[in-house]
């Protein structure tokens, strides 16, 4: 007998067929990249597996209801999204504000503006880029952004998902993912300026 | 284009999503633009080091928790 890899659509009907062992292999095939995402959207581990336990239930009780219209796993990132958001919603920390946020993404913008000469930081030497110190930088400025621009930023540029697959998952157009993205990633090379050589943008 | 207008597309431009004309122009601002030009490179090397992170993977408790939560699920759902 071959024994091919069985796609997620086949897995999905051995479920409804209640075979535990194709859920076992449909939830360890995605619980990691579910894990990733949540991390990244939490910044926690303890959060993290919430989301996790929460993502992978919600697909249980509605996996009946999925229809193969769009990909099982864009329908498990949105799933994973939700479950994301909501729990940073339930978090009392206060998100900065989207105008102040908007504010310092575009403030690169008016300092080139105002000819203030910007600072190339781009081909630094990789043990100032890549050291602990700048990866804590790293991850303290994706938590400082606004969710949508947040989720944005970490299903594109994190997880690598096309633009167009960001919008499905979002109920977004593709402009407006690319829109935020380009927020969001300005944002961040703000923060990564300031941190890398002194510049206040 | 001036710098404003640049500005919008350099997202789209550092992913190669731009029509090959804009594209071109884009290029062409940079050549005499100072400052576009140290956007571009901070902002391009600003999404290799966030592509660069390694995923966090899932700790080993987190997923035996989460493969035992889901099957007592399914075992109080069946009986």
């Amino acid at each position: 007998m071959e024994h091919s890899v069985p796609t997620d659509t086949e897995l999905i009907e051995r479920i409804g067929k209640s075979d535990n062992e194709a859920l076992e292999t449909l939830v360890s095939r995605y619980e990691g990249r579910v894990y990733n995402l949540a991390y990244r959207m939490l910044g926690n581990r303890d959060d993290a597996e919430d989301v996790l336990q929460d993502t992978f239930f919600n697909v249980i009780r509605s996996l009946g209801k999925f229809q193969s219209r769009s990909s099982f796993s864009t329908w498990l990132y949105r799933v994973a999204t939700n479950a994301a958001l909501t729990k940073l919603r339930q978090r009392s920390r206060r998100d900065k504000s989207e105008s102040e946020f908007l504010d310092e993404a575009n403030s690169v913008q008016q300092m080139a503006h105002a000819g203030i000469k910007l600072t190339d930081w781009s081909e630094s030497p990789s043990e100032k880029l890549l050291n602990n110190e700048a990866r804590q930088v790293m991850d303290e400025a994706i938590a400082e952004l606004p969710e949508m621009y947040r989720v944005v930023f970490v299903l594109r540029d994190v997880e690598g998902l096309p633009a167009a697959e960001v919008a499905e998952v979002l109920g977004l157009s593709v402009a407006a993912v690319k829109s935020r993205l380009h927020r969001a990633r300005l944002y961040l090379r703000n923060r990564l300026s300031a941190y890398f050589t002194g510049d206040k943008a | 284009m001036d710098c404003r207008e640049i500005f919008e597309g350099l997202s789209e431009y550092i992913d190669d999503e731009l029509a090959e004309k804009t594209c071109e122009e884009i290029k062409r601002h940079l050549e005499g633009c100072e400052n576009c030009r140290v956007v571009v490179n901070t902002l391009r090397r600003t999404v290799t080091l966030y592509h660069s992170i390694e995923p966090e993977s899932i700790p080993g408790d987190v997923s035996l928790r989460l493969h035992a939560t889901i099957r007592l699920e399914k075992e109080r759902d069946e009986s």
